[in-house]
């Protein structure tokens, strides 16, 4: 419910905590802080615990939250870039700071010192958050809807085991309120078997072109055993990690029909031309990347936009806009080659960036930190199918606080080229740019704060800003 | 030459990134020239005490451990036990170290009965105590370990048990007297992942020869594995131990 600007007296708390988030922007910003992403909302917070809801309700479209293990950030935007297509204006938290401070520091920039929010009917909000802050948020924000992207084996350090996140799902979806719409991940086990606890409607999406299959059952799956019974899943196809057609032998369960649907893939040499149906969508877009994982994030977003009332006009648009727009944020060229820069911080996602990769004479540099945003652990290294790559490098580089590490997994690979090693993350991409043959790629593969860093250095470099000052509102 | 390695429920238990253990013995293996076969046997398959050299457990979620015990009870255990009896090398892992105990209790007061090739239990406080997480490094015969650690439960050794290392910084079997691990016979137990084995090449090459009945193995050039130790005990003991996130 927009509330009118007339009626609203703002408390004097609550201002503080505004403009305390917005100062500490503008200071994090100038003093290079990394863009300022969670200072502002964890200030704004401590000033005033309420600041959440009371913004959040104020913007007229609602809010819709984006969580999973992968895809989270790709979706949003996706999702952000619809709506902007609708004419609206959203309000979205800054890349992987989803936790509550993040959604915080949001509200509060898209606010005025006094808490009013300009255009209130054209506002949604869009907010990528964290699997185990995702009930908290839900509880503050009171969204319209959630996405589900998939569930995989990620931070194992903080969360514990996999079925912790599993858990707070189920508990947290059983509990909210029923005009809360969910779109859930047909083709994740994990992900689908939360249609059972929903109380309100439920949208799955799925991929049905089994052309994309690529046979065995990844390594690094996780939510191989039946949800209901515990018998180990047959899958009729594979899309990546446990993401596929399965079903239960045992108990009968199985993929869930899908209402939107990705019908048909065409690869091309410029990324996949995809086809989404649903009962009032369809759409045909070429996406600007490869993968996938990225053919799940083009569909998550499209289910929720279509759940949410928008239609292939804004959809189909929308898609084409976002793509083209990673493509400037992921690829910097510098001295003639372009440096790609792709995140990958689990083992399903790094399996996936793997084999997107071109085929042969590859230049990598990998980057590996043990930040608490990274997970301490790093043994999801070795749950990592690197022996794919063997035969095809031309120059790999291992970099970040845990480099030696990542240059033994690059050994035991059967990898016979020796990887340079260097923990400082400026020193290793200058070594690599300079192994890159001028007009090559490199591929840059880092985790979560080693991308911060990568960007940051890439950035100036290329003589662009901050990558910050590219992010959309 | 060959190793015989049987890896136990590598779809179940597989959760810390264990692969790593057994890429680690086979490389070492084929560089020594040294035949590497691997079987993989999960729930339902049975177990021959005389098939192999050497057998390799990880470690699992709650949930698949259930699932995994019950098959180490009844179709498994015999014939385990009696190779561990005649000095089958095992290194057990995390989830597998506990199973190899008498038995896990956990968080909600379930019992788990375990192996019992290991004389050792292992209690779950409750979920309000702390996991253990974190970078460890641990005096095993003199040289240090170094791994990562992630356990809700604490283990105690009974008298066949012996310790496999001292701990040097993180929390190890309870986090209370100081020691990491078990040993019974060429039965090795460790809460230890990273992987443990890659990071740890003597420790690697010290199982091989026991399994082999080797005396000494041909040395191989450690130069990227060393660097590797050296820059995770630098870590682990130079950060200490993180505190547990959650709230």
């Amino acid at each position: 419910m927009p509330s009118s600007t007339i009626d609203y007296v703002p408390s004097p708390r609550r201002a503080a905590a505004i403009v305390a988030a917005k100062t500490t922007a503008e200071l994090s910003r100038r003093l290079r802080f990394g863009g300022g992403t969670a200072l502002p909302g964890l200030v704004a917070e401590r000033l005033d615990p309420g600041i959440v809801p009371a913004l959040a309700s104020r913007l007229g479209q609602g809010n819709v939250l984006v969580t999973g293990t992968n895809g989270k950030t790709t979706t949003s935007r996706l999702l952000r870039s619809i709506v902007e297509a609708a004419g609206l204006a959203p309000v979205a938290n800054r890349e992987g700071s989803n936790m509550m401070r993040g959604v915080a520091a949001a509200l509060a920039e898209a606010a005025d010192w006094n808490g009013r929010i300009d255009r209130p009917k054209k506002r949604i909000g869009i907010f990528e958050v964290d699997e185990a802050t995702m009930p908290l948020v839900a509880r503050a924000v009171r969204p319209r809807a959630i996405t589900f992207t998939n569930l995989f084996r990620d931070q194992l350090d903080r969360y514990g085991e996999v079925e912790t996140v599993a858990t707070i799902w189920r508990e947290a979806v059983s509990t909210l309120p029923e005009d809360v719409t969910l779109a859930l991940n047909a083709d994740d086990p994990a992900v689908a078997a939360l249609r059972e606890h929903a109380r309100g409607q439920v949208v799955l999406y799925g991929l049905d072109d089994v052309a994309q299959a690529t046979g065995e059952i990844e390594h690094a799956a996780d939510a191989r055993w039946c949800t209901k019974c515990g018998a180990e899943l047959e899958y009729d196809a594979v899309f990546y990690g446990h993401i596929g057609h399965w079903r239960c032998l045992s108990c009968g369960n199985a993929r869930p029909t899908p209402d939107v649907r990705v019908t048909a893939i065409e690869q091309t040499a410029h990324g996949p031309r995809l086809t989404i149906s649903g009962s009032e969508l369809k759409v045909n877009v070429h996406l600007g990347q490869p993968g996938t994982y990225n053919v799940y994030n083009a569909l998550a977003a499209a289910a929720t936009a279509s759940a949410l009332g928008f239609g292939s006009s804004a959809i189909g648009p929308g898609l084409l806009n976002a793509t083209a727009a990673f493509g400037r944020q992921e690829i910097f060229t510098i001295d003639g080659r372009d440096v790609h820069v792709i995140l990958a911080k689990n083992p399903a996602g790094l399996n996936q960036v793997l084999r997107t990769l071109p085929d042969d004479e590859l230049n990598l540099a990998l980057f590996l930190n043990d930040d608490i945003a990274d997970g301490r652990d790093i043994s999801w290294i070795w749950d990592v199918d690197f022996e794919l790559l063997a035969g095809r490098v031309r120059s790999v580089n291992a970099s970040g606080r845990r480099a030696r590490d990542m240059a033994l997994r690059l050994k035991y690979a059967g990898i016979p080229e020796k990887p340079g090693v260097a923990n400082d993350i400026a020193t290793a991409l200058r070594k690599a740019i300079k192994l890159t043959p001028e007009d090559g790629a490199l591929y840059a593969i880092p985790t979560y704060t080693a991308m911060l860093e990568v960007r940051n250095v890439l950035g100036k470099w290329a003589g662009r800003g901050k990558f910050w000052e590219g992010d959309a509102k | 030459m060959k190793l015989r390695l049987a890896h136990l429920y590598p779809k179940l238990m597989n959760i810390y990134g264990d692969r790593g253990n057994i890429i680690c013995l086979r490389r070492r293996c084929e560089w020594r020239g040294i035949e590497f076969e691997l079987t993989e046997l999960d729930a339902g398959s049975p177990f021959d005490g005389d098939a192999y050299d050497m057998v390799f457990i990880g470690g699992a979620q709650d949930r698949e451990q259930r699932r995994v015990a019950d098959d180490l009870l009844h179709l498994k255990g015999a014939p385990l036990r009696a190779a561990v009896e005649r000095g089958l090398v095992v290194l057990a892992v995390c989830g597998g170290y506990q199973l190899a105990g008498h038995f896990y209790r956990g968080a909600d007061g379930d019992e788990l009965p375990g192996l019992g090739i290991l004389d050792l239990h292992t209690v779950h406080p409750g979920p309000s105590e702390k996991r253990f997480i974190g970078n460890v490094v641990v005096d095993w015969n003199g040289q240090q370990l170094v791994g990562f650690e992630n356990h809700g439960g604490r283990t105690y050794l009974g008298p066949d048990a012996k310790p496999f290392a001292r701990v040097v910084t993180g929390f190890g079997n309870n986090g209370s007297d100081g020691f990491e691990g078990a040993i019974y016979r060429n039965v090795f137990g460790s809460y230890l992942h990273g992987s443990l084995l890659p990071k740890n090449p003597a420790f690697a090459d010290h199982l091989i020869a026991l399994a082999l009945g080797e005396d000494t193995l041909a040395l191989l050039d450690d130069a990227v594995e060393n660097a590797a130790h050296a820059e995770a005990v630098r870590l682990a003991t130079k950060r200490r131990i993180m505190r547990v996130g959650g709230r």
